[in-house]
C-alpha cells in the first residue's frame, strides 16, 4: 500500500516539476507578434504598391490572416497566390489582377530629369523612399530601391515619370526553360558516336 | 615507417562515382604543333573575361597602345587586368557581342591593330625567389591571369591564401577530359619545362606538402614530356584513367587525394588548391618573362575545319578571323561551339572574340553534332543517376525543375550539379537535362535576389512608416498642447453664460442625435413591418419634442446671453434647423413613397406626417428669412466704412435665400404640393429684394470712394490699393451678376434679360475702374516700384535686402513694370481662354441638341471664333513678353535657368553644411571660432538668398509661360 502511495506521490511530484518547467518555458520563450502574419508577409513581394487595396504589404498580410482572400497581389503573380494557398491550406484561387496582365513584369520608375520641376510630390508618394531630390531641384529614382509600385507616376504634375521594364543584364540573365516533351531542345549539343 | 605507409597509400588513384566515355575525337587536332594564330585587323577585348567585377578601362578611344600595355585595371578584389595583345589604336570602348550564351552585348575595348607588334618595356624576374609572396601575387594580379581551364576565376585570389590556411596538396589539372579539346595536351608536349617552372612558382607561393599533376592516360606523349621535365623535383605525375568528367575540380581532387569536397565547400577548405596547366604556363610567362596574359592556346577543331589544330591566339581575336585562318568552309558548318561539346555552348555570332577562357572552338558538321532529337518523357531508367559524378538524382532534379518546384530541387542538391552533361548524354529519352538544371539554377538565383530586394523594401517601408508615425505623433502632441493652452485661456476669460450655452448646445446636439437614431430605427422597423412600430413612432415623437426643447433652450440662452453671441448665430442655428427639418421631410416623403409602392396601409398616414414636416420646414424657413432680414439691421451702428460690406453680405444672404426658395418651390412643384405657387411668389419676392439690395450696394459703392478719401493723407500709397480693391469688388459683383443672369436664364425667369444688361453694365464699370487703376499705377510715385517685384518667400533678413538689389538693380522699374504687365496679360489671357472655352462648349451643346436655329448657331460660331482670336492674341503677347523677360534675366545675370538652379542648389547645400558645422561646434569650440563660423554662415545665407531669389524670379517667369 505504501509502495503505491510512494509511486503516486513521486509521479505527482514529477508532474508538478515538469508543469512548472513547461509553464516557465512558455512564458520565457513566448513568441512575440503573430507568426502567421510574418509568414504571409514574407511571401508577399514587398512592392508596397497598394493594388491589393491595403496601404502596403504588411497590412494586406494582416488582412489575409483575418480571412481576406489571398489572390489580390498582382505583382506577386500566381506564384505568390499558390505559395499562400500552400501556407494557409485554403482553397486554390486564381490571381485577381483585374485584367492588368503585365502586373508581374518587373518595372522601375524613371524620372525624365530635364522635365522635373522639383515639386517633391513623388517623394511623398514613394512607399520605400526610393526617390531623392529637394524642393525645386531635380529628382531621381534609386533604381536598386525602387519596387516598381507605380505610386509616384500619378502625383507628378508634369508627367515626367515613366515606368520602364527592367531589362536583363549579364548578371541577371538566365537560361530559358526547355520547350518540353516532343520539342527539340534548341540549346542542347548532341554528342553522338560516329 | 609512418611516412612510407603514407607514401604508399598516397600513390593510389581513387575513383569517383559515375562518369561516361563519350567519343574522344582528340586525334583530329592533336597531331600538329601549336601554330601562330592570325593577327586580325581588330581585337575586341571584353572588360569581363573573368569571373568577378569587370575591369576598369585605363585608355581613351583614339589612344595608341603598345603590346603588353595595361588597358584596363582590376576593379575590386575579384577582378583581373587586361592588356593590349598587340600594338595599335583604341578605336572604341563600347558594347560588342561577347562570349556569353545569352548572345548579349557587353562593354569591350576595341583595338585597331597596326601590324607592328611593338612591345612595351618588359621586366621579367629570372629568380622569383627574390620576390616576396605578396609581390608575386601582385605580379600575377596585374598580369591579368585568370583560370585558363574554362571557369576564369582570377588566379591571384586562389593563390593568396591566409596565413592560417595550410595547403596540403597543390593539384595541377592536366586532365583535359572533354572530347575534341587538345590545347593542354599540345602545351604539355611542347612547353613542359615552362609549365614546370610555373608550378614551381605556385609551390613557392603556396608551400604545399605535395604537388600532384593529374593527366588522363589517353595523352601518353604529354605524360612522358612532363615526367621528363619534372625529373628530380618534388612533383608527382599521376596518370588517371580516361573518364569524363575527371577534369572537374572536385572530381580530380577526389581522384588524386581521396578527399571529398562537400556540398557548399571550397577545395581550399579541405587543404587543396587546384590550378590548370595553362594557368601555370601563364604564371611562368608573367613572372619570369614579364609578359602579361596576351594570348592563349586554343584548339580549332571539328569536321568543318580543313586544318584542325592548336593555335596561339591573341586574346580578342574574333572567332571569324580564327575560322578563316584555320580554313573553315562556312557552308559546311552545322554548329559552331565555344568550349567542349559537353559543357560549351552554341555560338550564333562569329564576331565574338576569343577570351582568356576559350580553350576550344568546334566548327562541326551536322553529321558529328546533329540537331538534338525531340525530348521524350522520362522512363525512370535511372541511367542518369548511375553516371552523375556529383552523386545526384538527375531524374528527380528534372521533375522538380520541370514543375518549377525549386524548393524540392534544392533539397535534392540542385546547386551541386556541375552541369557536366553526363546525365543528358546517357538519357535514352534525349531529355535536355542540363538545360533544365541551368534554368532552375537561374530561377533559384533570381528568387534569392528578389528575396533580398523584398527584405530591403520591407525594411525601408517600415522605417518610413515609423518616421511618418513619429511625425504625426509629434504634430498631434503640439496640437494638443496648443489646444490645452487655448482652453486654459478661455476658461480664464470666459463668463458663465457662454459655458452654459456650450453645454446647452451639446445637450441639444445629443438630443437631436437621439432623435435621428430613433427615426432610423423606426424606419427600419417599418421596412420589416415590425410590431413595435407604433411604440417606436411614439418614441420618435417624444425625442423630437426633447430635441426641439433643447434647441429652443439654446436659442433662448443665446438671445438672453451677452452681446458676444452674434446675430448671425441665430441665423446659423435656424439654418441648421431648416436643414434638419427639410431632411426629415425628405426622408418622410421617401418613406411615404416606399410605403405607397408597397401598398402599405400606413402610407396615407406617412404622407400626412410628411406634409406636417413640410409645414414645419416651411415655417422654419420663413423664420430664417425673417431673421436674416432683421439681422443686418443690428450691425448698422458699425463704423462708417462698413455699409458696402454689409450690403454685400445682405445681398449674399438674400440671394442665397432666394436660391433656397427657388429650390423649395421647384421641389414643391415636383411633388405637386399645393403651396408651390405660393413658394414661387415668395421666391420672386426675395429676388426683387435681392435686386434692390444689389442696386443699393452699387450705389453705396459708388458713394464709398468718397469716404476713404481722407485716409491717403496718412498713407500716400493707398489710392492704388483702393482702386485695386474697387476693381476687385466691381469685378466680383460683375461675376455674381453674370452667374445670377445665367441661373435666371436656366430657370427661365423673366428678368434674365434685365440681369444680363446689368451684368454688362457692371462689366463696363469694372473695365473703367481697371483702366483707372492702370493709369494710377503708371503715374504712381517711383518709391512704390521696388515693392512690386515678387517678394521673397523667406524671412527678409538684413543681408538679403541688398542682395536682390544687387541682382535686379540693373533696372528695377522696368522689371517691375514688366512683371505687372505679365500678370495683367496672363489674367487677360486666362479670361479670354475661359470665355472662349465656355462659348465653345455652349456651341457644341447647341449643335448636339439641335434645338437652336441655324442663324443663332452661326452667330455663336462667330463669337467663338472671335473669342479664340482674342485669346490667341493675348497668348502671343504673353509669350513675347515672357521671352523678353527671360532674355533680360539672362542678360542681367549672364546665366540661364539651369545654371541658376544649380547655383541655388549649391548655395543651399553649402549653407546647410555650415549650419551643421556650427551646430556641432556650438558646445565645443571657442567663442572666436563660433563667431567666425556664424559670420561665415551669414555670408553663406546671403549668398543662398541671392541664388534662391534669382532662381525664383527665373522660375516665376518660366511658370508664366505655361
Ligand atoms: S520610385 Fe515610384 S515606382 Fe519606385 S518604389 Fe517609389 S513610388 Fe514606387
Ligand atoms: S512629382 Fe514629378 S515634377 Fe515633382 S519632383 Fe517628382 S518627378 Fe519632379
Ligand atoms: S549534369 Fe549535373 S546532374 Fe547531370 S550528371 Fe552532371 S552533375 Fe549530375
Ligand atoms: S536517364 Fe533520362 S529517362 Fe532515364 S531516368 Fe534519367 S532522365 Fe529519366
Amino acid at each position: 500500500m505504501t509502495a503505491v502511495l510512494i509511486a503516486v506521490a513521486a509521479l505527482l511530484a514529477l508532474a508538478a516539476v515538469f508543469g512548472a518547467v513547461l509553464g516557465f518555458a512558455s512564458e520565457k520563450f513566448k513568441v512575440e507578434g503573430d507568426p502567421i502574419v510574418d509568414q504571409i508577409d514574407s511571401l508577399l513581394p514587398q512592392t508596397q504598391c497598394g493594388q491589393c487595396g491595403h496601404p502596403g504589404c504588411r497590412p494586406y498580410a494582416e488582412a489575409i490572416a483575418e480571412g481576406e482572400e489571398h489572390n489580390r497581389c498582382p505583382p506577386g503573380g500566381q506564384d505568390t497566390v499558390d505559395a499562400l494557398t500552400d501556407l494557409l491550406g485554403r482553397d486554390e484561387l486564381t490571381l485577381d489582377d483585374e485584367g492588368a496582365e503585365d502586373a508581374d513584369i518587373p518595372k522601375v520608375a524613371y524620372i525624365r530629369e530635364d522635365e522635373c520641376i522639383g515639386c517633391t510630390k513623388c517623394i511623398q508618394a514613394c512607399p520605400v523612399d526610393a526617390i531623392v531630390g529637394a524642393a525645386k531641384l531635380m529628382h531621381t529614382v534609386i533604381v536598386d530601391e525602387c519596387t516598381g509600385c507605380d505610386l509616384c507616376v500619378e502625383p507628378c504634375p508634369v508627367d515626367c515619370i515613366d515606368m520602364v521594364e527592367v531589362q536583363p543584364t549579364l548578371q541577371t540573365w538566365g537560361w530559358n526553360r526547355p520547350a518540353g516533351i516532343g520539342q527539340r531542345p534548341d540549346s542542347r549539343i548532341e554528342v553522338v558516336n560516329l | 615507417m609512418i611516412r612510407t605507409l603514407f607514401r604508399s597509400r598516397s600513390r593510389k588513384i581513387y575513383d569517383f562515382h559515375g562518369g561516361i566515355h563519350p567519343p574522344e575525337r582528340k586525334d583530329l587536332s592533336n597531331g600538329t604543333a601549336i601554330a601562330a594564330g592570325p593577327l586580325p585587323s581588330q581585337l575586341i577585348l571584353p572588360l569581363n573575361m573573368h569571373i568577378g567585377a569587370p575591369a576598369k578601362p585605363l585608355v581613351e578611344p583614339g589612344e595608341r597602345v603598345l603590346k603588353g600595355q595595361m588597358i584596363a585595371e582590376p576593379s575590386g578584389a575579384v577582378s583581373a587586368a587586361i592588356h593590349a595583345p598587340t600594338s595599335g589604336t583604341v578605336s572604341a570602348i563600347g558594347p560588342r557581342a561577347i562570349q556569353h550564351p545569352s548572345g548579349m552585348d557587353a562593354i569591350c575595348i576595341v583595338i585597331d591593330t597596326d601590324g607592328k607588334d611593338e612591345w612595351i618595356e618588359r621586366a621579367g624576374v629570372a629568380d622569383y625567389t627574390e620576390l616576396s609572396p605578396g609581390e608575386l601575387v601582385d605580379t600575377i594580379r596585374h598580369a591579368g591571369i585568370a583560370g585558363m581551364g574554362g571557369a576564369g576565376f582570377p588566379t591571384s585570389i586562389k593563390v593568396n591564401l591566409g596565413d592560417h590556411q595550410r595547403v596540403e596538396e597543390l593539384v595541377i589539372n592536366a586532365v583535359e577530359c572533354e572530347p575534341y579539346i587538345t590545347a593542354d595536351d599540345r602545351l604539355m608536349r611542347e612547353r613542359a619545362a615552362e609549365i614546370i617552372a610555373g608550378i614551381h612558382i605556385l609551390q613557392y607561393l603556396l608551400n604545399p606538402r605535395r604537388t600532384l599533376i593529374g593527366i588522363e592516360d589517353n595523352k601518353p606523349d604529354a605524360i612522358s614530356a612532363i615526367k621528363r621535365a619534372c625529373k628530380g623535383c618534388d612533383i608527382e605525375v599521376r596518370v588517371v584513367p580516361t573518364k569524363y568528367p575527371s577534369g572537374g575540380e572536385k572530381q580530380l581532387i577526389q581522384l588524386l587525394t581521396g578527399k571529398e569536397v562537400k556540398s557548399g565547400q571550397l577545395p581550399a577548405q579541405v587543404g587543396v588548391v587546384c590550378q590548370n596547366v595553362g594557368t601555370a604556363y601563364a604564371i611562368k610567362r608573367a613572372v619570369i618573362d614579364g609578359e602579361p596574359l596576351l594570348s592563349r592556346v586554343t584548339t580549332l577543331t571539328g569536321e568543318g575545319v580543313r586544318q584542325p589544330g592548336n593555335f596561339e591566339v591573341l586574346l580578342g581575336t574574333p572567332i571569324r578571323d580564327l575560322l578563316v585562318h584555320g580554313g573553315v568552309d562556312p557552308d559546311n558548318i552545322g554548329r559552331l561551339v565555344m568550349g567542349g561539346p559537353m559543357m560549351g555552348f552554341t555560338l550564333h555570332n562569329p564576331a565574338v572574340p576569343v577570351v582568356k577562357t576559350t580553350n576550344c572552338i568546334i566548327a562541326a558538321t551536322l553529321e558529328e553534332l546533329p540537331e538534338p532529337p525531340p525530348e521524350q518523357p522520362c522512363i525512370r531508367c535511372g541511367s542518369c543517376a548511375d553516371v552523375c559524378p556529383a552523386n545526384l538524382l538527375p531524374q528527380q532534379l528534372y521533375w522538380h525543375a520541370k514543375n518549377d518546384d525549386l524548393e524540392k530541387a534544392q533539397h535534392h542538391n540542385l546547386m551541386d550539379c556541375i552541369e557536366c552533361g553526363a546525365c543528358a548524354y546517357v538519357c535514352p529519352s534525349h531529355i535536355p537535362l542540363v538545360q533544365y538544371y541551368r534554368y532552375a539554377k537561374a530561377e533559384v538565383r533570381q528568387q534569392a535576389a528578389d528575396q533580398v530586394k523584398a527584405d530591403k523594401a520591407r525594411q525601408r517601408f517600415e522605417a518610413r512608416q515609423a518616421r511618418i508615425d513619429a511625425e504625426k505623433a509629434e504634430k498631434e502632441a503640439r496640437r494638443q498642447a496648443r489646444l490645452e493652452a487655448n482652453r486654459k485661456k478661455k476658461t480664464e476669460t470666459a463668463s458663465a453664460p457662454t459655458v452654459d450655452t456650450a453645454a446647452l448646445k451639446q445637450a441639444s446636439l445629443e438630443a437631436s442625435k437621439a432623435y435621428k437614431a430613433a427615426v432610423k430605427a423606426a424606419k427600419a422597423a417599418e421596412a420589416d413591418n415590425a410590431d413595435n412600430l407604433d411604440a417606436l413612432k411614439a418614441d420618435v415623437d417624444r425625442l423630437k419634442a426633447i430635441a426641439d426643447k433643447a434647441k429652443a433652450a439654446v436659442r433662448d440662452a443665446k438671445e438672453a446671453g451677452p452681446a458676444a453671441a452674434p446675430a448671425e448665430d441665430i441665423v446659423g442655428k435656424l439654418k441648421k434647423q431648416v436643414g434638419d427639418a427639410s431632411s426629415a421631410y425628405k426622408t418622410a416623403v421617401k418613406a411615404a413613397k416606399d410605403a405607397e409602392a408597397n401598398g402599405d396601409d400606413n402610407a396615407a398616414e406617412l404622407r400626412a406626417k410628411a406634409d406636417e414636416l413640410k409645414a414645419a420646414a416651411d415655417k422654419l424657413k420663413a423664420e430664417l428669412r425673417d431673421a436674416k432680414a432683421n439681422a443686418p439691421a443690428t450691425p448698422a451702428t458699425a463704423p462708417q466704412v462698413d455699409p458696402v460690406a454689409d450690403l454685400k453680405k445682405q445681398v449674399g444672404d438674400v440671394s442665397s435665400a432666394y436660391k433656397a426658395a427657388v429650390k423649395a418651390a421647384k421641389e414643391a412643384e415636383e411633388n405637386g404640393a399645393d403651396n408651390a405657387a405660393e413658394l414661387r411668389s415668395q421666391a420672386d419676392e426675395l429676388k426683387a429684394k435681392a435686386d434692390q439690395l444689389k442696386a443699393d450696394l452699387r450705389d453705396a459703392k459708388a458713394n464709398a470712394p468718397a469716404t476713404p478719401a481722407p485716409a491717403p493723407a496718412a498713407a500716400p500709397a493707398d489710392p492704388l490699393a483702393d482702386l485695386k480693391k474697387k476693381v476687385g469688388e466691381v469685378s466680383s459683383a460683375y461675376k455674381a451678376a453674370v452667374k445670377a443672369a445665367k441661373e435666371a436664364d436656366e430657370n427661365g425667369a423673366d428678368n434674365a434679360a434685365e440681369l444680363c444688361a446689368e451684368a454688362d453694365r457692371l462689366k463696363a464699370e469694372a473695365d473703367h475702374w481697371k483702366a483707372e487703376l492702370r493709369e494710377a499705377k503708371a503715374s504712381a510715385p517711383a518709391p512704390a516700384a521696388p515693392k512690386t517685384p515678387p517678394a521673397p518667400t523667406d524671412t527678409p533678413k538684413a543681408p538679403e535686402t541688398e542682395a536682390p538689389q544687387a541682382l535686379t538693380a540693373v533696372d528695377p522699374e522696368v522689371a517691375a513694370k514688366r512683371q505687372k504687365r505679365l500678370k495683367a496679360l496672363k489674367t487677360a489671357y486666362n479670361m479670354a481662354h475661359k470665355q472662349y472655352k465656355e462659348a465653345h462648349a455652349a456651341l457644341e451643346r447647341g449643335e448636339r441638341n439641335g434645338d437652336i436655329p441655324a442663324e443663332e448657331l452661326n452667330a455663336m460660331q462667330q463669337k467663338v471664333d472671335k473669342l479664340k482670336g482674342k485669346a490667341d492674341v493675348a497668348r502671343d503677347a504673353l509669350d513675347a513678353l515672357v521671352e523678353e523677360a527671360k532674355a533680360d534675366i539672362r542678360a542681367h545675370t549672364g546665366k540661364d535657368l539651369k545654371t541658376l538652379k544649380l547655383e541655388a542648389a549649391r548655395a543651399e547645400s553649402a549653407l546647410a553644411d555650415k549650419q551643421r558645422e556650427l551646430e556641432q561646434q556650438r558646445d565645443s569650440a571657442s567663442e572666436d571660432t563660433l563667431e567666425a563660423l556664424s559670420s561665415e554662415l551669414q555670408a553663406l545665407e546671403a549668398e543662398a538668398q541671392i541664388a534662391r531669389k534669382a532662381l525664383k524670379q527665373a522660375v516665376e517667369e518660366q511658370g508664366l509661360q505655361d
